[in-house]
């Protein structure tokens, strides 16, 4: 079980990331919780600027702009 | 055989820069025959007289919208690609420990080639406030990143010269250096929310992946697309408005509103309407060309497009969260009097 958490302030993209990682890990098999982290202390405190940041099992692994499908297959997987 | 030899980065990057080559021959192409085309579809194909106004506004139009397609789309990709090479991190590392004056200038010329987004102004205001970049310096990065923005600066390159584009960069570039230092030397540090000063910022990093040339391509059409998409409607419908003026309402109509010698109060007015207006640049800007072939300055025509990008609604509403009232003022007052002045010197100019 993979801990994911989207940080972004709630914007278009960040819905749209959430999405497109719930999507990807069910398409690959892999089990995951996705959380959305919406408050800017939070988001501050995992050393992100540019949102939507993607943070699994406590790593930020993507920061500003829609991630990749195929980043996101290769994040899961590893 | 030779293919073991290479790493297979390199074997698709040689691929990737083959097909942006040939979709660079295909623009050119392009580019080299939109404005025989149009014509030939005004006045052949339609049968429309020459020199009348339905025949002028077709051509106007058949000629600006793929022109201003193919201009957005070419630029959109150069700066996609050339923007891969920056993030939001990395300028935060290099601005910290830069002093006031020399952090202005590179947190302006940053703000241009950083990617941006206004709904990342906080995360991103903490984020330069809490590693140490000066105030003045963090607000020159503000002030810049949106107001010098990639549409707005093809469509002003695309309509009225390389010369306006350059103005208009290098007007945003003073407006958010000086309004940066400005801010700077006020101290306005007492109205920052007090929260953001006792901020932890988390040094847990970012894992940094190196992209290759077919991940930068692959980004960059991907923005192209997203553009267009976007911008689109505004264009077309923009460029339609454009049209029926550019046809049909008499030069220098305009001029005795708009133009050199119109009232002082002019380029004020312009800015004021301009100001609520947000992310229509694309659709302003048809509109804005036709004004000025009727006589409007195009100093004001500039200071318009300007206010229409470089202050947002939705980006004020969200660093309310981090700035006080007072902050929030003189910020959008600094860009818009800078918006103003360079309306009126651009005007005195020309």
């Amino acid at each position: 079980m993979k801990q994911i958490k989207v940080l972004g302030p709630g914007c278009k993209r960040c819905m749209q990331t959430v999405d497109l990682i719930e999507a990807k890990a069910r398409e690959v098999g892999v089990e995951v919780t996705v959380e959305k982290v919406a408050d800017y202390a939070e988001i501050a405190r995992f050393g992100v600027i540019s949102t939507p940041g993607i943070m699994i099992d406590g790593k930020v692994v993507h920061a500003g702009g829609l991630p990749r499908s195929e980043d996101i297959g290769k994040w899961l997987m590893s | 055989m030779t293919s073991e030899l290479m790493p297979s980065g390199t074997k698709s990057s040689a691929m990737a820069w083959l097909w942006v080559t040939l979709a660079g021959v295909v623009w050119v192409i392009l580019y080299g025959v939109i404005f025989q085309a149009s014509e030939w579809i005004s006045y052949t194909l339609l049968e429309l007289p020459r020199g009348s106004h339905a025949g002028e506004a077709v051509a106007f139009f058949f000629y600006d919208v793929p022109k201003i397609l193919l201009l957005l789309s070419g630029m959109i990709f150069a700066i996609t690609v050339l923007r891969t090479f920056f993030s939001a991190e990395q300028t935060r590392r290099i601005l910290s420990g830069k002093r006031e004056g020399v952090g202005n200038v590179m947190a302006a010329s940053l703000g241009i080639v950083t990617p941006f987004c206004s709904c990342s102004a906080v995360p991103l205001f903490i984020g330069f406030v809490e590693s140490g970049i000066p105030l003045g310096v963090t607000f020159s990065f503000l002030i810049a990143a949106p107001m010098i923005n990639e549409v707005a600066l093809i469509l002003l390159w695309g309509m009225f010269g390389w010369q306006v584009a350059v103005t208009y960069i290098v007007s945003g570039m003073i407006i958010a250096i000086a309004g940066g230092m400005l801010i700077g030397r006020l101290h306005m540090e007492r109205w920052v929310e007090d929260f953001v000063w006792k901020m932890q910022f988390g040094g847990a990093g970012i894992l940094e992946h190196r992209l290759n040339w077919s991940e930068r391509f692959a980004l960059a059409t991907d923005a192209v697309f997203d553009i267009i998409r976007k911008v689109g409607p505004y264009v077309l419908v923009g460029i339609g408005l454009g049209a029926v003026i550019h046809g049909y309402v008499p030069t220098d109509a305009l001029a005795d509103y708009m133009g050199k010698d119109a009232p002082w109060w002019s380029v004020l007015l312009v800015v004021l309407v301009a100001l609520p207006l947000y992310s229509n640049a694309a659709g302003m800007a048809p509109v804005l060309l036709s004004l000025v072939e009727k006589g409007a300055a195009l100093g004001t025509a500039l200071a318009f497009m300007m206010a229409v990008v470089g202050v947002s609604l939705p980006e004020t509403i969200l660093l309310r969260r981090v700035l006080k009232p007072q902050l929030i003022a003189v910020f959008i007052g600094i860009v818009t009097l800078g918006i103003i002045i360079t309306g009126y010197l651009f005007n005195m100019v020309m």
